[in-house]
């Protein structure tokens, strides 16, 4: 039978936190940050499907382009658009050029003027589209000089002014994403540093005995720092898991390219979230420890009024 | 228990010189009149002094100076051959590592246990739970409170919390002990025994201060005797 541990065996076992565990308003802080870490996932999200749709559109645009033809005297708009297609078809990059019938073209127009609002004497341009080849697509200039060599009167239509418009666009919801996204963080760093000089104040008591026992401020902090970054990593992972949820739901209410087609959504978006509870772990320990020693060096966080050399007031 | 050095101030040699000097010290809260003034003191290394005085006479502020809790108003404090007046603020926790302090109030931390108290300059030093564990419990139960090591400060009596609170002080073998009023809440037995802790620290080299009421913990002991009165010291060159 082996012999009864010493007494002091099972003493301090562990030790204990050196900052009291339980603070009232560590809920109130956790609610805040997986709040704004919800909203900046969604952010996050929503940018990324916007500029999937830019993407689509761009690559859309890019890959075709639209040829009004004229018809010669003693022509119709049908031949002529025939043969302008005719031209286009044997271009190096273009795959295919087909000419549009008037019923397909008074399609295009319904949305502005109304389905049946078309009139018949309505005199709309022969259009030939072309699909181009993504890989090698043909230029203006080789579609151009196609149409010449045949004798067609047409001009070509690269969709550039549109594609231009499309870039921009999908440049401003990428940088408006990563500012809301920022700005969040912002927010959020600026909540837990509101917190920790809070947490610094309350617990002035326990930071003053450290103090007077040796502790120096960068090991103060490091309680500090330690503290928001578990409270702040805890609830990011709350806030993804929020945002991720709404996510899906909405993926799943709607049956094909997801909430919108201005905002198509994929199940691969969501890697781009899983990284908050680890930024939101990093923001909590930065300001934290940042706002701790920022108090305790200048003296309002320490209690005891020795800042260091320079203190006194006269000698 | 072993004797340990926990701090690393390396420009000073307490064998050289005094491990504390005070030359015309006042200090004053705020804008109110000063509670100490021209204060001169010497303390010489392994010495012990009783410091005595009546209420208000400024006893607790005096500590206060020495274990930089407080600046002085004026004058020069040196510590450990170091001027406090021109120490960089980052050396501050090695000289107060140096100094164990038993407060008239306690100060004992709330939420820890009576072993995590007591060990608390120690992890502070960054000595390691296994290396202090049976150092801590044995110094905890020679307090009497070896039964009550898990227990929270505020499930303590008075005088538990005061020797909880002198254990705290001596755990780290400081160079200095500034105890004020230690045996104010103890019984006369308990209140020998810790003043036999106290020289038997003394005896080993260490500086210690005691301020006090009590005439039956001063007289027997033969020590010398700071006094104070209205923010005055007298006899303030102490010897080993």
């Amino acid at each position: 039978m082996s012999e009864p541990p010493p007494p002091h065996q099972d003493a301090g076992a562990r030790p204990g936190p050196l900052l009291p565990v339980q603070d009232g308003r560590d809920g109130a802080l956790m609610f805040v940050i997986a709040v704004l870490c919800a909203l900046a996932c969604l952010a996050v999200l929503g940018g990324a499907a916007a500029d999937r749709a830019a993407r689509g559109w761009r690559a859309d645009l890019k890959s075709s382009a639209t040829v009004q033809v004229r018809p010669k005297p003693g022509e119709t708009s049908a031949e002529a658009a025939a043969r302008g297609a005719e031209a286009l078809a044997g271009v190096h990059g273009v795959v295919e050029a087909r000419a549009l019938d008037r019923a397909a073209a008074v399609k295009l127009l319904e949305p502005w003027l109304g389905k049946g609002a078309v009139p018949d004497d309505l005199p709309i341009p022969e259009l030939v589209t072309v699909d181009l080849d993504p890989a090698h697509p043909a230029d203006t200039a080789a579609l151009s000089a196609a149409l010449a060599q045949a004798g067609v009167d047409g001009s070509v239509d690269d969709h550039g002014r549109w594609l231009g418009d499309v870039e921009r666009m999908a440049l401003t919801v990428r940088l408006s994403a990563i500012g809301a996204a920022l700005a969040l963080a912002a927010a959020a760093a600026a909540a837990i540093g509101f917190a920790t000089r809070a947490g610094l104040q309350a617990r002035r008591e326990v930071v003053e005995v450290l103090h007077l026992a040796g502790a120096e401020d960068r090991f103060i902090a490091a309680l500090f720092q330690n503290r928001f970054a578990r409270l702040s990593a805890w609830a990011g992972l709350q806030g993804t898991v929020v945002a991720a949820i709404l996510w899906s739901v909405l993926r799943l209410l709607t049956p094909r390219d997801g909430f919108s087609p201005l905002l198509p959504q994929a199940w691969s978006d969501l890697w781009l979230i899983a990284p908050c509870l680890f930024i939101a772990g990093a923001i909590g320990a930065i300001s934290a420890r940042g706002s701790a020693m920022s108090m305790l060096r200048d003296g309002r966080g320490s209690g005891p009024n020795y800042t260091g050399s320079g203190d006194r007031t006269e000698r | 228990m072993s004797r340990r050095t926990v701090n690393a101030i390396p420009t000073d040699d307490p064998s050289a010189g005094p491990v504390l000097e005070f030359q015309a010290v006042a200090l004053r809260y705020g804008r109110s009149p000063e509670v100490l003034r021209d204060i001169h003191l010497t303390l010489a290394p392994g010495s012990f002094h009783f410091l005595t005085g009546a209420s208000g006479a400024g006893k607790s502020s005096l500590l206060k100076l020495i274990y930089l809790a407080h600046a002085p108003s004026r004058g020069l404090v040196r510590l450990f051959g170091r001027d406090i007046a021109t120490l960089p603020r980052a050396e501050l926790p090695w000289i107060r590592r140096r100094i164990g302090v038993v407060y008239q109030e306690y100060r004992l931390l709330d939420h820890l246990s009576a072993f995590d108290n007591a060990a608390l300059p120690l992890r502070i030093a960054g000595r390691k739970l296994a290396d202090y564990r049976a150092d801590v419990a044995e110094l905890l139960g020679w307090v009497g409170l070896g039964a009550r090591m898990h227990a929270l400060p505020p499930t303590l009596s008075g005088g538990e919390k005061q020797r909880l609170a002198i254990a705290r002080a001596v755990v780290a073998r400081p160079d200095i002990l500034l105890a004020d009023e230690p045996t104010g809440n103890l019984d006369h037995e308990m209140g020998q025994r810790i003043l036999r802790l106290l020289l038997e620290l003394n005896r080993q080299g260490t500086t210690v201060v005691v301020s006090t009421h009590d005439r039956s913990l001063v007289e027997p002991s033969g020590m010398p005797v700071l006094r104070l009165e209205g923010g005055r010291l007298l006899g303030g060159a102490g010897g080993a």
